[in-house]
């Protein structure tokens, strides 16, 4: 019995659904499985990372404070993957957010006042956009490639961290660290729930993702950005412009990167170093794709992938598995989606028996086949025309 | 003598569908043999089974009486079968050459090649430039490497799929020419199509597909091409309807001097484009593809802005400047000639589809955001008022035919009562009966006043259609000729590129 | 003196230039067959960390560059099942090729940080080098040669071969290809494989040429810059070879102006030149072309499944 693959006549929504926990659960058995193989206790890492973080209240604090950003960076980007427009430079933006924001705290640093945190986070949205800015000129003037252009630009942005750490934003009285000074209290982000880690950027992630998805379901701006991704031709023929749409994905995902960054900078470093950036603008990517590029889907991914980090940490102490453990895990998620979503338009069937007797009408036609038959084979054979 | 090629019992299935059920006839040395059906029918599939494209689930094939197993295109032209694609297998960035010595399963090295390819040339009197890359060629030349590449190969059987679709009546007859000169050296011909008097003028026998199934096998010289065509969709024809004689009301459109830059990578550039189209009118615009059809839909919907000089007036008010959606506005529709992933969405609703291109005229947005309701209730209205055959507004595009999809886009175009529908290839590979419905509701629309472009490369469509026909070619828009008092030939010269007296006397 | 100097500023540019130069050729042939592979930075760092392992366990460099190739070819034939065979995006794919390829090699390079190892020796004898204008011919590593010798098999292969020949047109129009009856998925895993060897000798380079150690992320996004000079050739093989240097001797001005302690430009605006000019090569390279797509393969990134 050969199991082949068959085109669906519609895409799967069941199966769309489906993939992502097809992808977690095939790996955690391949993760385990793999670890154990090269000598780690893997069904131990297993567990210290996807189950041991869910059973303690503290580390449920720490993931929700982790999962913030990435659901944040995440939203943005799928705005514009949804849009094929592929902005790989969300470190960058995250990076040039907090840059932003720490800049208004180092010249606020003298001074009190409710608005001084606003101010913060506006100038970081603003950072994370004018980023993005570039690609999007580079991309509607020259035509230039988003992807090698976003991409590059993260490491020039870590560069310029770098510069501003070693040079003009180093605390005077910081004993020759590059680092920044400590934020004040007008500078840092109060709790969401006091006594917590839970910074108010956690609820501020989940209304703005709710928000989008409001705004891609229902807007005309949202279906603009459908439409473009499914079909840019249809897109003009409609009456978007490419080059707005550009702009529009670009500067979502650069503001939400940019938000992000402040917030991160505001909220758990409450300085600027040059450990700021920890990758999220990557691994945002693979939340984002794990997500289903829906907002819904993208907050449960953000909370499966903070998992990665929080209980990556704790595997690391508890039973030594090296931290790049980690990033292997994130790159086998994204790579069992994408293989799992294949069965979104395709099915696996056993293979037809050529026998003689008339083909029982093939499973999941509807009855009403007639009119659609001549289309089924127009398309079987514009295939391969 | 054995026929050359006999199909026997041939069966093939796709998921939900049968393409092809127990379909035999057979071909002798040397006959020019018609394959006929509409789109749909199950010719293409047959084809590509005999080509060893694709394989058939039951059924043997004989060659020379004898059964063989034709599993690759490779297989099938070291058996002597040579194919000529409806949609060209070439590639547009290659040269002539390379294109041919691709096609070959053992070229000769390239000089060797090239004189294997000029003495074909000669013999046969086509005319190519083996050294041009094919993307600076019209059709006709394209085909022209597509036979050469078959010839070369010495083929006892030639297949043709839907070959003139898209050549000039004077092309037309020139490869007829060089069909029948192969025929006489013994080469059998599997002519698909589904023009009647071609196959009329050309072929000894037809078989006639209809729906996957062997209808009648018959000669096609003793037998009207109506009957042959009511063989062909089961059913009998329907004229369309339409009201004669009448004036026509104000000019709607106007285009004059209209130029644009061609589209990237291998576009025609429209040069000084100039028409009028008047309220109850229809213009009907005939020409070989690809010799500007796409470059002046997209310039008079609004999608291309770049380079574009001249002027547009929609009723009477300057529209060059205008955007898409202001144009819809102002009363302008169009529908391109690509139905999936143009003029509708295959992977989004009917309902989404509405939006696409009704949401100002039909008011289905409020404040930004869309109004489903008002959506789905527009999207239901088409289906119902184009007898659109889908589940429902929540359809998706992509799963209607192809003659339902086009119908709901015209309904969803229609619908919306333009001033202006600029429409490019209303009926191409929709099923007669679509392809009439669609017709009568453009002619409804223009006796209700639209003024109503058709770009087309059906010339029997234009003729029944149109109140006047122009010719576009290279990019240049011929004077448009009333069509009771225009010949075939005369339309057929100015595709050519000859201008007859009567666009030199304007021109002058 | 002067020429001294010069002489080293060459052979800096030639050593800077032959890993993007081997990389961009693998990039080159796997986007002539229509596959845009944004993995190459994820399979480099698998060669290098490989090279270097192999290096260390056997004490042989060379076969640690033949390693290299192999594990980067592996690799890639993830990327070559995920988007041939189920064809996933591409530029997803890619991209996670390149987080997989960062991660497994920083987990299995964890225990060889800090650690060094014979590096890839000399072609021709030190003897043959001694005076400067010959070390110019004769002082480079060995893969500095094989890189042009690569350039001028790509280059004919592409230009001159059937099998060329063929990738091309699969490139250009695979249903046309496929049509004809040529073995489009083949023919893209061979060139995905191609891709991913070049890769993989690319990465063996930084670990056992340009610095005898391993390092996390020790490429440093070298890969993206492969890619970004296929475009910038035009995918055109000479081109390549023209970019790369250029290249090369940005990189090199980077490195030779930190050694020279030239304290006008922060030596973090010194490090971000490469990326830089990238942007804005890309920028020059595109604005003077109106019709990119005249250049690209027309089937690049583009899924293809045969019907049955």
């Amino acid at each position: 019995m050969a199991l082949i693959l068959e085109p669906r006549r519609e895409p799967s929504r069941a199966m769309v659904l489906a993939a992502p926990l097809i992808a977690v659960v095939a790996t955690l058995v391949t993760g385990a499985i793999a670890f154990t193989l090269l000598g780690y206790d893997g069904f131990g890492a297993i567990r210290e990372i996807f189950v041991s973080p869910l059973l303690s209240a503290y580390r449920w604090q720490d993931l929700l404070v982790k999962a913030a950003p990435l659901a944040l960076i995440a939203t943005g980007l799928s705005i514009g993957f949804r849009a094929n427009v592929w902005n790989i430079g969300a470190e960058g933006q995250y990076i040039l957010g907090g840059l932003a924001g720490t800049g208004i705290a180092l010249a606020a640093y003298d001074m009190e006042g409710g608005w001084i945190l606003p101010l913060m986070i506006v100038c970081g949205i603003l950072g994370g956009m004018a980023w993005a800015s570039i690609p999007a000129i580079l991309k509607t003037r020259l035509n230039v490639n988003e992807i090698l252009s976003s991409l590059m630009l993260n490491y020039v942005a870590i560069q310029l961290l770098y510069y501003l750490m070693r040079g003009p934003w180093k605390d005077p009285m910081g004993f020759n660290f590059p680092q920044t000074r400590l934020f004040t209290d007008w500078e840092t982000l109060p709790m969401a729930v006091p006594g917590t880690l839970i910074h108010i950027g956690v609820p501020i992630a989940l209304a703005l993702a709710l928000t989008v998805w409001l705004l891609i379901a229902r807007s005309i701006t949202g279906f603009q950005i459908r439409v473009v991704g499914l079909a840019p031709q249809a897109a003009r023929y409609g009456g978007f412009s490419a080059p707005s749409t550009t702009w529009l994905a670009l500067m979502a995902g650069g503001a939400f990167a940019g938000l992000a960054g402040v917030l991160e900078a505001a909220g758990p470093f409450a300085q600027m170093v040059p450990a700021f950036p920890t990758g999220y603008g990557y691994t945002a990517i693979i939340v984002a794709f794990l997500g289903r590029l829906h907002p819904v889907g993208i907050l449960l991914a953000a909370m499966v992938l903070a998992l990665t980090y929080v209980g990556g940490d704790t595997a690391q102490t508890t039973i030594g598995l090296p931290a790049a453990a980690i990033g292997v895990f994130q790159a086998m998620m994204l790579f069992f989606l994408l293989a799992a979503d294949i069965l979104v338009r395709y099915r696996l069937v056993r293979r037809r028996q050529p026998t003689g007797a008339p083909a029982p009408t093939a499973a999941g036609v509807p009855p009403q086949a007639s009119p659609d038959t001549l289309a089924q084979e127009a398309r079987a054979e514009g295939v391969a025309a | 003598m054995p026929p050359r090629l006999e199909l026997q019992g041939i069966t093939k299935r796709f998921p939900g569908v049968t393409a092809n059920e127990s379909v035999s006839f057979s071909v002798a040395p040397g006959e020019i043999h018609a394959l006929l059906g509409e789109n749909g029918a199950g010719k293409s599939t047959l084809v590509k089974i005999i080509y060893g494209v694709q394989r058939a689930d039951e059924g043997t094939i004989l060659w020379d009486g004898a059964p063989v197993s034709i599993g690759s295109p490779r297989e099938a032209r070291a058996l002597g079968i040579g194919m000529v694609f409806q949609h060209f297998s070439l590639f547009e960035a290659m040269t002539v050459l390379e294109n041919i010595a691709l096609g070959m399963d053992n070229p000769p090295p390239r000089r060797e090649l090239e004189a294997k390819v000029r003495q074909v040339l000669d013999t046969y009197h086509l005319a190519l430039d083996p050294h041009r890359d094919v993307h600076t060629l019209s059709v006709g030349e394209r085909q022209r490497i597509e036979i050469v590449r078959a010839l070369l190969q010495r083929p006892k059987l030639l297949i043709m799929d839907e070959p003139t679709s898209v050549l000039t009546p004077q092309e037309v007859e020139q490869l007829f020419e060089t069909l029948r000169q192969l025929a006489r050296e013994g080469c059998s011909i599997l002519y698909i199509s589904h023009k009647l008097h071609e196959i009329k003028a050309l072929c000894e026998s037809a078989t006639i597909l209809r729906a996957g199934k062997v209808v009648e096998t018959c000669d096609p010289r003793e037998h009207s091409t109506r009957a042959m065509a009511e063989m062909m969709i089961g059913g009998s024809l329907k004229d369309v309807k339409r009201k004669s004689g009448g004036e026509f009301g104000p000019v709607r459109l106007a285009v004059d001097g209209l130029s644009a830059p061609g589209e990237p990578p291998f576009g025609t550039s429209l040069k000084e484009i100039s028409f009028e189209v008047r309220a109850g009118e229809i213009l009907g615009i005939a020409g070989v593809a690809g010799n500007g059809q796409n470059e002046l839909l997209s310039v008079l919907s609004g999608e291309r802005h770049h380079g574009v000089t001249g002027s547009i007036a929609i009723d009477g008010v300057p529209s060059l400047a205008l955007g898409v959606s202001a144009r819809r506005s102002r009363g302008l529709a169009a529908v391109p000639e690509e139905r999936n992933g143009h003029a509708a969405v295959p992977g989004m609703s009917l309902t989404d589809n509405a939006v696409l291109s009704a949401r100002r005229r039909k008011k289905l947005t409020v404040g930004g955001l869309i109004r489903l309701g008002a959506a789905r209730d527009f999207a239901r209205s088409v289906i119902s008022g184009f007898s659109v055959k889908a589940t429902g507004p929540a359809a998706f595009a992509g799963s209607l035919s192809g003659g339902n999809l086009q119908k709901y886009i015209m309904g969803r175009e229609i619908m919306q009562t333009p001033a202006v529908l600029v429409v490019s290839q209303p009926t191409w590979g929709v099923d007669a009966g679509a392809a009439a419905f669609i017709r009568q509701a453009m002619v409804d629309l223009a006796a209700a006043g639209g003024a109503i472009l058709v770009v087309s490369q059906d010339l029997d469509e234009l003729l029944e259609l149109s109140d006047r026909i122009a010719v576009i070619n290279e990019g240049r828009l011929s004077r448009s000729l009333p069509v009771g008092s225009v010949s075939v030939e005369e339309i057929g010269l100015l595709m050519g590129g000859v201008h007859g007296e009567p666009a030199t006397a304007e021109a002058a | 003196m002067t020429t001294t100097l010069l002489i080293s500023i060459l052979m800096s540019v030639a050593g800077a230039a032959t890993p993007l130069l081997i990389a961009a050729l693998g990039e080159l042939v796997a986007e002539k067959s229509g596959v845009l592979n944004l993995g190459v930075e994820g399979m480099m760092l698998i060669g290098a960390v490989t090279a270097f392992a192999v290096a260390v366990t056997t004490g042989s460099p060379v076969l640690g560059c033949i390693a290299a190739m192999a594990a980067a070819a592996a690799s890639s034939l993830i990327f070559g099942y995920l988007t041939l065979s189920l064809t996933a995006n591409q530029v997803a794919t890619g991209l996670a090729l390149t987080i997989f390829g960062t991660g497994v090699s920083a987990l299995a390079g964890a225990p060889y940080v800090g650690i060094t190892t014979q590096t890839l020796g000399l072609l021709f004898p030190p003897s043959l080098a001694t005076d400067p204008i010959w070390r110019l011919v004769f002082g480079h590593s060995p893969l500095v040669y094989i890189g042009l010798l690569l350039t001028l098999g790509v280059w004919w292969f592409l230009k001159h071969s059937r099998a060329g020949l063929i990738l091309r047109a699969i490139g250009e129009s695979d249903m046309a290809a496929h049509s004809i009856g040529y073995p489009v998925l083949t023919v893209r895993y061979l060139a995905v494989l191609f891709g991913g060897a070049m890769a993989g000798l690319a990465g063996s380079y930084y670990s056992l040429v340009l610095t005898p150690m391993w390092a996390e992320r020790l490429t440093a996004g070298r890969g993206w810059i492969a890619i970004a000079l296929v475009v910038f050739a035009s995918w055109r093989t000479g081109r390549l070879v023209l970019g790369a240097y250029l290249f090369g001797a940005v990189i090199t001005l980077e490195l030779q102006a930190k050694a020279a302690g030239f304290s006008f430009f922060a030596p973090e605006f010194l490090s971000s030149l490469p990326y830089l000019a990238t942007i804005v090569v890309l920028a020059l390279i595109s604005a003077g072309r109106r019709n990119a797509r005249l250049a690209a393969p027309a089937c690049l990134g583009r899924p293809f499944r045969a019907t049955a």
